[in-house]
């Protein structure tokens, strides 16, 4: 596997570094290398907070900031206007976006002007987090729906990271949030080949 | 968190640090907040709540100076003792930091390293843990978080052998709340490289003893004499500390420095900390090219080894020293103690600041930094990413008397 | 025929060892089996008040532990007149770290003596009022909610000695310290808010607060032994002049200390978990200008300038404390 860079975007207390530790570990009980860092700033709940994840099945040495993602995550749709948030994307980068509206309405077409519409996923996370685990806190089915449309991941492998990191009903419903994400997605999403 | 130890896991660099911490055995713990070593101490907080710490005393305290001078008390009175804190903090308890040092109490503190204020900044430099840089604690700096566990554990026995505190050095967010692969230490391992605390001097009913009387003009000078003279020989100890941690755990880490391809290079970059990764990728990149360039990761900062670092020095036509503190009037710590040691050796020397306040330091800055190194057309004196637009607006609006309007 | 009770009132701290007395009641130090925990060959001056309290103190302690005790002691005169190196004048096992920090070092003494299943040998800390209220009141102040398991005493000579006689948050109004001059229109110190350390102790709810002076060593003792009974967070505050600083005679310096108790200036009480429990009664109350008029610190008080305002307002505080801790007969 070669190297894979991914950024996540969100706001202080939606859970994403809790997503990125959760993909290091996914990539982890895989075999292969997963290194995640976080990128905030004092502030408590709220404030624009992004998370890198790289993996590799090399040991990863490097720590700097994810510059040119491969996949980007974007956890609060309120940061798709800002232009750091599209930063440095390659061409044939994906792009997953939690929000209850269209990939239309968003209306970020300027920023994603050269990427393959098929690698473009929008999913109600926060929706589906509502549904499962009672709390607006979309993390998990954006891990599961990353996993369906890179097909880097096999879902068991995000399951297993969920459960890692929430116990109980917790775990269970935020793993039926990542499943639902999973299977929206698997069916409309192009794969990566390895 | 079904992280087994001996045996790899994905964890948080704080978490396995503390796992570190634990297996050694301390018997006082003691630490006040800061980010961003917090997660290390919450750990901890937890394990002594869930009797996992055997008689580990944790004292949750009212300000840093007040953490290390519990740890004072408690390693004058002979048991193990640790702390952590990170910029303000560190300089907060520096008082203590020199006494720890002067009466020899070999305590294991971790520094998150974080910029100093002012300006408030919480995130990584290496401006703290370099503004004690002489305060006679041995400083060791992790590369990454097998490395920055690791060195923990040397730490203590270390500090035990040559009766010195101890600083592990552990880049703040790069390193503490980063997650990657790492092998938590098994305490079997770790009982028979670290045995108990056997103090030189303590406390104790048996002996009745006065430490900490004050020395005149009369005896000072040769205390102060006797403490460097000891602080230089753990070069030798640190470097055979890590030898025997290798042949015992099977992995590698800390000792004085660490080669990357440069034995024989020509340009030789030279860092602390975490940085090195991102420097071995970018020496990788550049040696593809054909360039004959290496890095030497230095893992023990003080006591500096010079004579050693010059001898590994001897093929290089130049230095390049990256470095994460800068200071007025001195520029960069690093820098400076390299130049020493190279001292009329006719290596050309580069000072090249970056990373302050946690800026990020890229690996296509440094390709470029590093090739007009080779190339000579670096400037003796360099900034990774200033921005350089802003630094001449503002010193144009200062010098014409009107800044701040 | 009728038999009358004979009343002794040679007793206590009037006297060293009276034969006549239940050999219980004589003090340790009066015979040659005191411990000398804080033994002679010190470099304090002569008639300081501190070495009397701490020499009384400790070995009460040392007394009532069987000689099991760490002692902290904060920088000041108390430890620099002591541990010249390579000399000590301490039997103890003791342990000087810094300033500001003795009430954390003594925490850290605690918390490796119960790591190392050694609670039985007990921790006393130290200081000066310097570093008491000002500049350790912080690392004070945590021990206290802690309640981590030591006893501390202040030595309270009312302001910063060791390094020249400054003003410090315990020194009283209208004293003339290095830095509260005898100068401009409102020479001495201030009628600021004073720091009742005593009380700021009491509002942690401490199991133990005692105000102790070496006037009453008798007193001082039994509240050391009081103390000692009792695990937690200990506070007892001793006054102790300082013939050098306070501008007195040596010869006076147990006078002086009688006087300010007795003038109501120095109330004595104890209190546990923040309420009192009992105060030492004045026999006779003295006006405060008896206790000022011997110290130097508070001539510009008396003479050509007198200031019978300045007198006025002291007096007033002796009068607020015997109010308050109930120090005459007649207030019960």
């Amino acid at each position: 596997m070669n190297l894979f860079e991914v950024r996540i975007h969100g706001r202080g207390g939606q859970g994403v570094l809790s997503a990125a530790e959760m993909l290091s570990v996914a990539v982890f009980l895989e075999g292969n290398f997963a290194q995640a860092i976080p990128n905030f700033g004092s502030e408590r709940m709220g404030a624009p907070v992004r998370a890198y994840c790289r993996f590799s099945d090399r040991e990863i040495r490097s720590r700097e900031p994810v510059i040119e993602p491969n996949a980007l995550i974007i956890q609060d749709a309120t940061l798709i206007n800002q232009a750091e948030t599209f930063a440095g994307i390659s061409d044939d980068a994906w792009v997953l976006i939690n929000s209850s509206r269209d990939l239309e309405e968003l209306g970020i077409e300027r920023y994603i002007r050269n990427i393959s519409p098929a690698r473009i996923c929008v999913v109600d996370a926060t929706g589906l987090a509502r549904k499962h685990i009672g709390k607006p806190i979309p993390n998990a089915g954006l891990l599961g729906g990353f996993a369906a449309i890179t097909g880097l991941l096999k879902f068991e492998s995000v399951e297993q990271a969920i459960m890692q990191k929430f116990s109980g009903p917790v775990g269970k419903g935020n793993v039926k949030a990542a499943l639902e994400a999973y299977s929206q997605l698997v069916a409309s999403a192009e794969h990566a080949s390895a | 968190m079904p992280s087994q130890p001996g045996k790899p896991s994905q964890v948080e660099g704080s978490i396995a640090i503390a796992h570190a911490i634990a297996a050694c055995r301390p018997e006082v713990i003691c630490a006040y907040p800061i980010t961003p070593q917090t997660h290390i101490v919450e750990a901890l907080a937890r394990m002594a709540r869930l009797e996992q710490l055997g008689n580990c005393q944790y004292v949750n305290v009212e300000s840093e100076f007040a953490a290390l001078s519990v740890c004072i008390g408690a390693s004058a009175s002979g048991s193990r003792a640790y702390t952590a804190t990170s910029s303000q903090g560190l300089l907060f308890m520096a008082e203590a930091v020199y006494n720890t040092s002067g009466m020899r109490l070999p305590v294991v503190m971790t520094i998150g390293n974080r910029a100093i204020g002012g300006p408030i900044n919480i995130w990584n430099d290496q401006s703290d843990s370099m503004a004690l840089r002489d305060a006679g604690w041995i400083q060791l700096h992790a590369e990454n978080n097998q490395e920055a566990a690791d060195l923990h554990i040397q730490a203590f026995r270390l500090a035990e052998q040559v009766n010195l505190p101890v600083m592990v050095c552990v880049d703040g967010f790069l390193l503490t709340h980063a997650f990657e692969q790492i092998t938590l230490t098994d305490q079997e391992k770790t009982d028979a490289f670290l045995p108990p605390f056997e103090p030189i001097q303590a406390l104790n009913i048996e002996e009745p003893m006065s430490i900490g009387a004050m020395v005149g003009p009369e005896a000072f000078m040769e205390v102060r004499y006797l403490n460097a003279s000891q602080f230089d020989e753990s070069l030798e100890p640190i470097q055979s500390i890590s030898e025997e941690f290798a042949a015992l755990f099977g992995r590698s880490s800390g000792g004085l420095f660490e080669h990357y391809h440069s034995e024989a290079a020509q340009t030789v970059v030279i860092a602390l900390g975490s940085v090195n990764g991102t420097i071995k990728d970018v020496v990788d990149n550049l040696r593809d090219e054909g360039a004959s360039i290496g890095s030497i990761k230095i893992s023990a900062y003080r006591p500096f080894p010079a004579a050693q670092l010059r001898e590994a020095l001897s093929q290089a036509e130049r230095v390049i020293v990256v470095e994460k503190s800068f200071f007025s009037g001195i520029g960069g710590p690093l820098f400076n103690d390299v130049v020493r040691s190279l001292e009329n050796s006719g290596i050309a020397h580069y000072s090249v600041i970056g990373g302050l306040g946690g800026r990020a330091i890229l690996k296509k800055s440094l390709i470029e930094i590093f090739r007009n190194g080779m190339e000579e057309s670096l400037e003796p004196l360099s900034f990774i990413d200033l921005d350089q637009k802003v630094i001449t607006r503002e010193l144009l609006r200062q010098r014409a008397g009107s800044h701040g309007k | 025929m009728t038999t009358s009770t004979v009343e002794f009132h040679q007793t206590g701290d009037l006297t060293a060892g009276n034969r006549l007395q239940d050999e219980q009641q004589a003090s340790r130090q009066s015979t040659q089996q005191r411990f000398n925990s804080l033994t002679a060959g010190h470099r304090a001056c002569q008639g300081c008040g501190e070495a009397l309290g701490a020499r009384f103190a400790i070995d009460k302690v040392m007394e009532l532990t069987g000689d099991r005790a760490f002692v902290v002691n904060a920088t000041g005169c108390l430890e620099v007149f002591t541990t010249p190196f390579p000399e000590s004048s301490w039997n103890v096992p003791w342990l000087h770290s810094l300033f500001g920090n003795a009430p954390a070092v003594a925490t850290g003494v605690a918390a490796a003596l119960r790591a190392q299943g050694k609670s039985d040998i007990r921790v006393v800390a130290q200081g000066g009022d310097g570093s008491t209220v000002d500049i350790g009141f912080g690392a004070l102040s945590g021990m206290f909610e802690r309640n981590d398991d030591v006893l501390y005493f202040c030595y309270d000579n009312e302001a910063y000695m060791n390094t020249g006689v400054q003003r410090s948050g315990a020194t009283p109004p209208m004293a003339r310290t290095a830095t509260t001059p005898i100068a401009g229109a409102n020479p001495g110190n201030p009628f600021g808010q004073g720091k009742n350390m005593p009380l700021i102790a009491m509002a942690h709810g401490i199991p133990y607060v005692a105000t102790a002076t070496i006037s009453h060593l008798r007193d001082l003792e039994a509240k050391v032994a009081k103390a000692m009974e009792i695990r937690g967070a200990r506070y007892i505050h001793i006054h102790v002049p300082c013939p050098l600083g306070w501008g007195s005679e040596p010869a006076d310096t147990v006078k002086l200390a009688r006087l300010a108790a007795e003038s109501g200036l120095f109330p004595l009480f104890e209190a546990e978990h923040g309420e009192v429990t009992d105060s030492s009664k004045i026999r006779r109350q003295v006006p405060v200008e008896e206790y000022l008029k011997l110290q130097r610190r508070y001539a510009h008080l008396f003479g050509k300038s007198a200031d019978a305002e300045g007198i006025a307002a002291i007096q007033k505080i002796a009068d607020t404390n015997i109010r308050r801790f109930k120090l005459l007969r007649e207030e019960e």
